[in-house]
């Protein structure tokens, strides 16, 4: 009964959907207050069904009602609680029923924060909103209905896939999902714009915060994909480009591009078309992911099951996406206005650089990414790119980016001067070089990509460092208190996220170089070194889980004799899988290096197979994907946008652009 | 008006109907044109020598799996084990390095945990283009008279090795006999 409520929630929800996607617009249109007002009350009405229907489901699981299909597929007896909770977003249905429900929860946001909003911006917003709330519960409804039940009751459920059962997993797919339905805002705002046919500053200072809260998220949903990746496959490795990874990437980059772009939209009224187009482009990426996710049109270790209705279903979301923003574009193009204009060596020139760097990157992983299926659909060779190709072509990318991250947020917009510049950060540059230089050899082993690696990231680090100062000395004469003053949320969030930025540098660096690891035969007794510690076998012993059986190895490390730390590694049977067992890592993670030791299969006797890891700097790189998110959301909160926003009606209805603004120093 | 978004439209187009087509490939069940076909000639590089070559001919004699593997494939190593326990129980395993480098590949096959006997060394995927190489891992099974019988693309499974490889294995071995 429960489960037939939550389906009619859902079901509602789905009517809601289509009204809020139409009547805003109409009212906008037609400039019916009424009917503009709509909106809101719509999106508030989607939620609570939505939540409503959500709670039906995870009360199927943790009820364990094994006539609700889904539920006994993803779920058992066995299955402790709080993954029972989780498993909910553990398959295809459930986890397309998250992402509605938090698409409706932005949307209300929206409805929420944005009251400032001319009327009819906000009406356009919602009513854009409504319609891809509307694609995507259609599709929830059409082709994944979560509820479906089974004519013939199983006694007991399948189980939620191992790898699952782990608190990485509890929070990667919520974050990755709030930053995917975040650029669902975004494109909303784009669209709107477009729709009024007035892209200015005022509408990138609308939606620059949303995009920031959105990308947050985003990076914190592949950062925590990553991290687990890390340490729950068991192979130490922490990206693969897999197809999967490559899906959330993508959009990642493009948001990247975004946010900046953004900021010269909002300064200087530049790249107007530019931006709009990375909302688009962003936002029909995450499709483009789902679409790769779950149609099952890409092999991949860890994408959802096969279905073509799918796949046609989220193609057909794409090509509406594109054709019709494209359309709206074509129309609208001729009123937008060209931007302030600025010489070649400025922040705007900068900003484009990165952008275009960031953009061709995308490019670059979307071509590793399909063009194996292109050429198979082609009926031409088969052929499989790998990490070789992405190493080649991402890194050079990359190199170049990192070197504009240190110089951009220092120079002026509109016109700067290349000398000044030279003269103000020649003495950081010697000093990242020096650092590149030194640093390897303080590992043990020079080698030329890693110098180049750290040497960057210890620019970035400086150069931010160098414009802290600078800022707060600006204000010498006026005390301790005013110097603090001016290091704006908005300038500390891009610092630290920069910041973030180079620590996530300095891992990869260390960890592609200087990463030991031992595949080595360990009977009890036995040592093994890696990475100048001694792993020694204590002995092996069968552990009992709540739904697993486990050989469980007691492995001491020690250093020139002393203890450091005592890893259990485990070899995992799940009951509902025991012919696949899975590994569980075991770490001991200290700021400069981690410790890895995952247990392999029995060899002969008594002896095991056991593989040792010494990973440099990882946890640079977990700490770094924090800095940028954090450093986001420290951006988003900055009061000039909440002021902005005060002020925005204004700002709409008297100055069309802003263009003329005097140039101001942050980025933010 | 279509001239400003003319190029934009037609990369739409062409991507969205590569995706279109793709769609209707099912990529995990590819039927290799090449089953029941003697297997593709090459001639590599010994992974283990430089110096000696590995052709087909080093394949055939007797029954044996063909696994085509690369140490930055993560599907490679999942399947690693398993490949490991079929050498163990007699099964001859030759194997493709495939777009891959001399140091890591020894790296990832340190001397315990090598299932292979015969390597081919392939930096450039030229053999693995004869073979019609899909993706790694791809596993092969040859009869003793070198022809393929057999194509698995992606990395084996317990379940794929008891009910498809081990009885295919055991006839051919029966036939031989």
């Amino acid at each position: 009964m429960i489960a037939e409520l939550g389906n009619f929630a859902l079901i509602l929800a789905f009517c809601l959907a289509i009204s809020q996607g139409v009547l805003p617009l109409v009212g906008a249109r037609t400039g019916n207050e009424r009917l503009m007002a709509t909106g809101r009350s719509l999106a508030v009405g989607q939620l609570v069904f939505l939540a409503f229907s959500y709670a039906a489901l995870t009360w199927a699981f943790v009820a364990s009602d094994f006539s609700v299909e889904y539920v006994a597929r993803n779920s058992n007896l066995a299955l402790p609680t709080q993954y029972k909770v989780t498993a909910v977003w553990g398959g295809h249905e459930g986890s397309l029923l998250l992402w509605v429900l938090l698409l409706a929860a932005w949307g209300v946001a929206v409805a929420v924060f944005s009251k400032a909003l001319p009327r009819k911006m906000l009406a356009r917003v919602m009513g854009v909103l409504g319609i891809v709330s509307t694609g995507f519960l259609a599709f929830t409804v059409l082709t994944s209905n979560p509820f479906n039940r089974l004519a013939r009751v199983p006694a007991d459920g399948v189980d939620l896939n191992p790898l699952l059962q782990d608190p990485g997993m509890i929070a990667h797919p919520p974050l990755l999902y709030m930053g995917y339905v975040g650029m669902s805002v975004v494109f909303a705002f784009a669209i709107a714009a477009l729709l009024s046919g007035r892209l200015d500053a005022a509408w990138a200072r609308w939606s620059r915060p949303w995009t920031t809260v959105a990308w947050c998220f985003l990076t914190l949903g592949v950062g925590v994909g990553s991290w687990w990746a890390y340490y729950e496959l068991g192979w130490g490795g922490w990206w693969f480009w897999d197809p999967v990874e490559n899906a959330s990437f993508m959009p990642w980059l493009t948001a990247t591009a975004l946010l900046h772009s953004l900021a010269v939209t909002e300064k200087r009224g530049g790249f107007k078309v530019w931006t709009v187009m990375l909302a688009i482009l962003t936002f029909a990426l995450t499709i483009l992911g789902a679409f790769i996710v779950r149609s099952g049109v890409i092999t991949s270790v860890h994408s959802f099951a096969a279905d073509p209705d799918r796949g046609v279903f989220l193609l057909s979301m794409l090509a509406a996406t594109l054709l019709g923003s494209l359309a709206l574009y074509a129309w609208r193009a001729p009123r937008v206005g060209l931007g302030g204009g600025f010489g070649w060596y400025s922040r705007e020139s900068l900003l484009l650089g990165n952008n275009v760097l960031l953009v061709v990157a995308c490019a670059a992983v979307f071509v590793g990414t399909l063009y194996p299926l292109a050429l198979d659909a082609l009926g031409l060779s088969k052929i499989s790119v790998g990490p070789p190709y992405f190493d080649a072509v991402f890194m050079p990318l990359m190199m170049p980016m990192l070197f504009l991250v240190g110089v951009g947020p220092l120079i002026a917009w509109k016109q700067a001067d290349p000398v000044e510049t030279s003269k103000q950060l020649r003495w950081v540059f010697l000093v990242s070089i020096l650092i590149g230089i030194a640093w390897p050899f303080a590992m043990g082993l020079w080698k030329p990509l890693t110098a180049l690696g750290l040497g960057l990231a210890a620019w970035i680090l400086l150069t931010a460092a160098v414009d802290t100062r600078n800022r707060m000395m600006r204000r010498r004469s006026q005390g301790v208190g005013s110097m603090l003053g001016a290091l704006r949320p908005s300038f500390l969030g891009m610092h630290l996220a920069h910041a973030g930025l180079a620590l996530v540098v300095v891992a990869i660096s260390m960890v592609n170089s200087y990463e030991v690891e031992r595949d080595v035969r360990l009977a009890p007794g036995d040592t093994a070194t890696a990475g100048g510690y001694e792993f020694t076998m204590l002995g092996v012993g069968g552990v009992r889980g709540p739904n697993y059986d486990a050989d469980q190895a007691t492995i001491e490390v020690t250093r020139n004799g002393k203890p450091v730390a005592t890893l259990t590694p485990q070899r995992r049977y799940y009951d509902s899988q025991s012919d696949m067992p899975m590994h569980q890592a075991s770490l001991h993670r200290r700021p400069t290096r981690d410790l890895y030791v995952s247990l392999g299969e029995r060899l002969s006797g008594d002896a095991w197979l056991v593989r040792l890891y010494y990973k440099p700097y990882m946890f640079w790189m977990w700490v770094g994907g924090l800095m940028m998110a954090f450093g986001g959301f420290l951006a988003a909160a900055d009061r000039r946008y909440r002021l902005a926003r005060e002020r925005s009606t204004v700002v709409a209805e008297e100055r069309p652009a802003a263009t003329g603004r005097s140039a101001g120093q942050e980025v933010g | 008006m279509l001239r400003r978004i003319a190029f934009p439209l037609v990369g739409v187009l062409v991507i969205l109907g590569l995706l279109y087509v793709g769609l209707g490939i099912d990529s995990r069940a590819l039927p290799s044109p090449l089953v029941g076909k003697p297997a593709p000639a090459f001639q590599l590089e010994s992974f283990y020598d430089p110096e000696e070559i590995v052709t087909e001919a080093d394949f055939i004699g007797e029954v044996a799996l063909v696994n085509v593997w690369a140490s930055w494939c993560s599907s490679c190593r999942s399947e690693k084990p398993y490949l490991m326990e079929l050498a163990r129980q007699g099964v001859t395993i030759h194997g493709f390095n495939y777009r891959d480098t001399r140091a890591d590949a020894r790296r990832y096959l340190s001397a315990e945990m090598n299932p292979y006997d015969k390597i081919a060394f392939d930096p450039n995927g030229e053999a693995g283009m004869e073979w019609g190489v899909y993706a790694t891992p791809e596993t092969y099974v040859l009869d003793a008279g070198g022809t393929i019988r057999y194509k698995h693309i992606g990395p084996l499974t317990p379940r794929i090795i008891r009910e498809e490889v081990l009885p295919l294995i055991e006839k051919l071995e029966a036939e031989n006999r």
